[in-house]
């Protein structure tokens, strides 16, 4: 019986290692452990043994058994192994076959553009103002100190609805409807939509955008002006981004100034981009007048404010290099998709 | 303006400052330079020399051969095709590998086999024209007269003085008195500390008493604040001297004669322009200053009769309009080669009267664009005496002596208080009173006993914060420390600025993209969508003075626009397109309120995938993101530009939140669109009226679904939308989702009629639901549907 045991245990050894899947090593085990299994046959006949060999051979089958059970489970270990390994090679693919597609929308380079701006202002504080676009010519001209016949009124072809209603030729004259609504202090920008009867081509258009900023409060001096379009600025076109004001003229600030940052190609060495200067226009700004806080119902003894404006299609086309303004309104899909 | 460095140094010494450095410390105290440019850059390598011999050329019958003299040991040889020279001329060579105007560029060569090695100049190769040089001809070669430096092998830019550095500026409109070369050499002298040396002018010598010529009379002193007047007699009519015509042109200005160079001259000296008349043409020797009478025409200098109206100020004789006071004169008060006696006019007159003028006639001229400024009156005479003094010195005629001055001009100077404390605060800066002072003075204010008295020639100054500005520039907007944002700040995002966000990022994710369009429209859209005759619509906002038609009246629908950017790209050939604009469009409040200005969410698309639902899919996306969770979907049937069968309205409590659908076949040839399109225009104040609410969180469900089919049978035209709100009706709150997964029409079907099927999620936020639950709330929605006329299929 010891030999019929130890035989069991060879050629289940022996028997295991020829498997090759799993399903076979479960008919190996079934045909050895099974109910109706070598093993199990042979342990039937212990009780033809001697009451002293039984107990001993009782130990010797359950040896056997339990190595062979060992073995069972090493071998279906490494069976799955090599199966799964099987698997994924046979589950290979070309991993450089394109992926699906679900394109996305694009946002209009505008809105891109302008949506950094506002997020920057934000940022530092300010709210978003509004107003309307067609616009009483008071809110427009007069209110900013462009009384009738202003000369600078001629730098502004307007497009007029009636003798006093007018399509804004700028968006300063939110200024005036936020003072109106608001006691300092105030931090807003408010972009939108202007018209001016331009001709079209690749520079000029009759519609475009433009960001007005107003801060008011008390104490508010230029240092702050300069303070803040170093911070946009910055924040734009990145920290090395130095800028510098010039005096200018504008009939709603007094001090005026124009604002130029750094050349953002060349980094103000000078390039075609800046026409070798070094320096790219991109607002203008500037202490709001006296008269304009008044016109807007502020006393300019206790406050004072500055004023900036900023044309979107500049920014924007220097942003993304576009070379005609033209493209901002045709809508291409070609052009679009490429924001 | 266009300043000559040569013109400049007459009145401030600037030393060795090179153009850059120049162009940009003025550009820093106020005075921005637009660009500069020596004259005649770009001309190398072309010199003086003098033709020794000519010779006829043996293979031409019109080119020459010379022998040039160009102050080198050896003759050059040039062949020549100009008939207009002799020996001895001395004219302008430009040399093997020079460059000439226009960047053409000389090489020596051949000439029907014959060397040349040059080529002589006309004045057209150096960029002139015989007003620069009167005696020289247009199409020949320039031969130097004895105006030039005729030095053998000198430069000739130096020779003809053609080497002046021009500094062209932007003035701006409040700054009249930098439009002339003594308000530029103020600014400079102050930006760069230097002294300002104006020279008053003087006549020394006249005869007779200009009183005995002419009378002046302002009948509309309002209008006219001056007139200065003088008379010139036995007036000698030639070619200014070079080193005028040599200004003039650095200056922009081309030179005629020396009578008008010489009142050319003084307007861009002083900014005073100037006028002068033939004396025979004044009627009766008078000049009044009056208003046009109704009905009166003038023939300007440019040669158009022109319509003068009541409202125009003339320069009249006894009879009749010589000139439109301060824009132009008429063509018998100018100056011609016969003229013996003329008038000189230094005038000041109201800006707003010419700039009215001007732009009624039509007619911006140089001195109407100065006097619409606002001048300075004080500066009149001043003026008047300098064209006399350069009619002296330029011999150009004998001056009567004594002027006429009818001067109404208010002396009275703007004073202001001095308050150097107020600057400093205004500015953010701290300097002293001592220090501000100094300023001011350099550009010509006075400051004494605690007040400031501007000068005459600025008018732009009536507040301290004007009187900052001129502070802050000379001291430099550079050196204003900065200062970070402080205080309180509350940076946020309206509502309706945050449904614009979510709107965009919604429907981006969805492959939608944003366009931005006109927002006026050619009143021909709306024929183009098809709208009544009556339709409210057609009732826009018009723009009285529109570019074009296709640009003329502001919108009341935004469709229009997405529909000429759909035609657009479907006509580029871009094979679908899927697009958004978040747009304005405008309802007329007639012309005494202003118009109600609304947004649309505006969705347009077309492809080769694309149906009505892939539409309605996008928008109900977006409907949800938006948080409006409620709305009821209803056949379209009347909306113009869709397709009736397949538009919808879509509503909330009976309030129409926005259309959708199919774009009407009709529309689409009209906008030569061959392809479907869809187009969906939702009220961006509806959504967020609607929408936009916050969102409350539902705890996650602790009992589990329960899942049932339900294959119905009802009238083809029912809508399904109505058999879903009534399972849901009917169900109740265990209801957590009903999802259509087949509509079927055809065999087995009777006709008319379709098989819809849903699938139900059933479930309890109090328990597990049992089977007996689950059969009883699918048992009275088919009771319920049945009022629908829908069935159980069988």
């Amino acid at each position: 019986m010891k030999e019929k045991l130890e035989a069991i245990r060879a050629l289940a050894e022996k028997q295991l290692l020829e498997t090759t899947s799993r399903q076979e090593l479960e008919d190996l085990r079934v045909q050895i452990l099974g109910k109706k299994g070598e093993l199990t046959a042979i342990l039937k006949q212990m009780g033809s043994l001697s009451p002293e060999e039984r107990p001993i051979m009782g130990q010797k089958a359950n040896e056997v058994r339990a190595f062979i059970e060992g073995r069972i489970a090493e071998r279906q270990a490494e069976l799955k192994a090599k199966e799964s390994e099987l698997r994924l090679a046979n589950e290979t693919i070309d991993v450089t076959l394109p992926g699906e597609k679900h394109p996305l929308g694009h946002k209009h380079p505008l809105s891109i553009v302008l949506d950094e701006v506002k997020d920057i202002f934000i940022g530092m504080g300010f709210q978003i103002a509004t107003g309307p676009e067609v616009e009483w010519d008071y809110y427009n001209f007069e209110a900013l100190n462009l009384p009738p016949d202003h000369p600078a009124r001629d730098t502004q072809d307007t497009f007029y609805i009636t003798e006093k209603m007018l399509l804004r030729t700028q968006t300063s004259p939110v200024q005036i409807r936020v003072m109106e609504k608001q006691q300092p202090p105030i931090r807003i920008i408010a972009p939108g939509r202007v018209y001016r009867s331009d001709a079209v081509d690749a520079t000029h258009s009759p519609f475009f955008h433009q960001i007005e900023g107003l801060v008011v409060d008390e104490g508010i001096t230029m240092g702050d002006l300069k303070g803040n379009l170093m911070q946009f600025a910055k924040r734009l076109y990145g920290e090395q981004t130095q800028i510098r004001l010039r005096p200018h003229h504008f009939p709603f600030t007094e001090p005026s100034c124009e604002m130029d940052v750094t050349c953002f190609k060349c980094g103000g060495k000078g390039c075609p981009m800046c026409k070798g200067e070094g320096w790219v226009e991109i607002l203008g700004g500037g202490m709001v007048h006296p008269k304009v806080l008044k016109n807007g119902g502020i006393d300019p003894e206790k406050y004072s404010g500055y004023a900036f404006g900023v044309g979107l299609e500049r920014l924007t086309m220097f942003r993304f290099n576009i070379d005609d303004m033209r493209l901002l309104y045709e809508n291409d899909m070609r052009f679009l998709g490429q924001f | 303006m266009d300043l000559s460095n040569r013109w400049l140094s007459d009145y401030v010494d600037l030393g060795d400052i090179s153009p850059k450095e120049f162009a940009e410390a003025i550009t820093m105290t106020g005075s921005k330079v637009e660009s500069f440019e020596y004259e005649g850059a770009g001309i190398e390598n072309v010199i003086v020399g003098k033709i020794i011999s000519l010779e006829k050329h043996p293979d031409s019958d019109h080119l020459w051969i010379c022998q040039v003299d160009v102050g080198e040991n050896e003759n050059i040889q040039i062949v020549t095709g100009a008939q207009n020279l002799k020996e001895g001329d001395v004219v302008p060579v430009a040399m093997h590998n020079s460059t000439v105007y226009g960047g053409h560029k000389i090489t020596r060569g051949k000439l029907r086999g014959v060397e040349s090695n040059g080529m002589l100049c006309s004045l057209g190769e150096l960029g002139l024209t015989v007003h620069d040089f009167p005696y020289a001809i247009e199409d020949g070669i320039f031969v130097l007269g004895d105006d030039c430096d005729r030095t053998l092998g000198l430069d000739i830019h130096k020779a003809i003085g053609l080497d002046d550095l021009v500094t062209e500026f932007e003035i701006t409109s409040n700054r009249a008195d930098c439009l002339s070369v003594t308000g530029l050499a103020r600014e400079a002298a102050a930006t760069f500390n230097k002294e300002l040396k104006i020279p008053v002018p003087k006549v020394t010598k006249t005869h007779g008493n200009v009183k005995d010529f002419l009378s002046v009379d302002i009948k509309e002193p309002t209008l006219c604040y001056r007139y200065a007047g003088a008379v010139v007699e036995n007036v000698r009519i030639k070619p200014s001297p070079r080193w005028m015509r040599e200004r003039l042109r650095a200056s922009g200005v081309r030179p005629i004669n020396n009578i008008v160079d010489i009142t050319n001259y003084v307007m861009l000296e002083f900014g005073q322009p100037m006028h002068a008349f033939d004396l025979r043409y004044l009627d009766g020797n008078q000049v009044n200053v009056r208003k046009a009478k109704a009905g009166e025409k003038i023939t300007t200098l440019d040669g158009i009769e022109r319509d003068l109206t009541e409202n125009m100020l003339v320069i009249a004789d006894a009879n009749k309009p010589v000139a439109v006071a301060g824009v132009m004169g008429g063509e018998y008060s100018g100056i011609m080669d016969d003229t013996t006696t003329i008038v000189f006019e230094s005038a000041m007159f109201n800006g707003v009267s010419v700039r009215r003028t001007a732009k009624a006639l039509g007619m911006r001229t140089e001195s109407s664009s100065r006097y619409e400024k606002e001048l300075d009156a004080t500066g009149c005479l001043r003026s008047l005496t300098r064209a006399l003094q350069l009619v002296e010195e330029l011999d150009a005629g004998d001056i009567v002596d004594g002027v006429i001055d009818c001067d109404h001009s208010n002396k009275e100077p703007v004073t202001l208080p001095f308050k150097p404390e107020w600057v400093n605060n205004f500015i953010g800066i701290d300097l002293s009173a001592d220090e501000q002072k100094a300023i001011l003075e350099k550009i010509g204010f006075e400051v004494k006993d605690g007040m400031i008295i501007s000068p005459s020639f600025r008018n732009d100054i009536e507040h301290q914060a004007d009187i900052s500005e001129e502070i802050a520039r000379f001291y430099g907007y550079d050196k204003i420390p900065d200062r970070a944002l402080s205080g309180v700040a509350d940076g946020r995002y309206t509502p309706v600025q945050q449904l614009e966000n979510k709107v965009s990022a919604v429907l981006t994710a969805q492959g939608v993209s944003e366009i931005c369009t006109y927002t006026f429209i050619s009143p021909k859209a709306y024929d183009k969508i098809r709208l009544e005759e009556k339709s409210p619509l057609r009732d826009s906002v018009v723009i009285s003075n529109p570019l074009g038609e296709d640009t003329s009246i502001m919108r009341t629908t935004a469709v229009p626009s997405m529909l000429d950017i759909l035609s657009r790209n479907y006509n580029n050939r871009n094979e679908s397109a899927s697009l958004f604009e978040i747009a304005v469009r405008f309802k007329s409040n007639g012309t005494e309120e202003l118009p109600d200005e609304k947004q649309d969410v505006v969705i347009g698309m077309y492809g080769p995938d694309c149906t009505y639902f892939t539409l309605k899919g996008v928008i109900e996306e977006l409907l949800f993101a938006a948080g409006v969770e409620k709305y009821d979907i209803e056949r379209l049937v009347t909306c113009p530009f869709l397709h009736p069968g397949r538009a919808a309205e879509l509503s909330v409590d009976g309030r129409t939140l926005g259309i959708m659908g199919e774009v009407h076949p009709a529309v689409l040839e009209n906008y030569e669109i061959g392809t479907r399109c869809y187009i969906a225009q939702i009220s961006m104040e509806a959504l967020l009226e609607y929408g936009m609410k916050d969102k409350v969180y539902s705890p996650l469900p602790k009992f589990p679904a329960v899942t049932r089919d339900l294959a119905i049978v009802c009238d083809k035209s029912l809508p399904v939308l109505k058999l879903e709100n009534e399972i849901a009706a009917a169900v109740g709150k265990i209801l957590e989702d009903i999802s259509l997964f087949d509509v079927y029409e055809g065999a087995q079907i009777e006709k008319g009629k379709k098989s819809v099927a849903f699938s139900l999620k059933l479930r309890s936020k109090e328990k597990t639901l049992t089977d007996e639950d689950a059969d009883s709330a699918m048992k009275r929605a088919i009771k319920s549907l049945e009022k629908l006329g829908a069935l159980l299929r069988q």
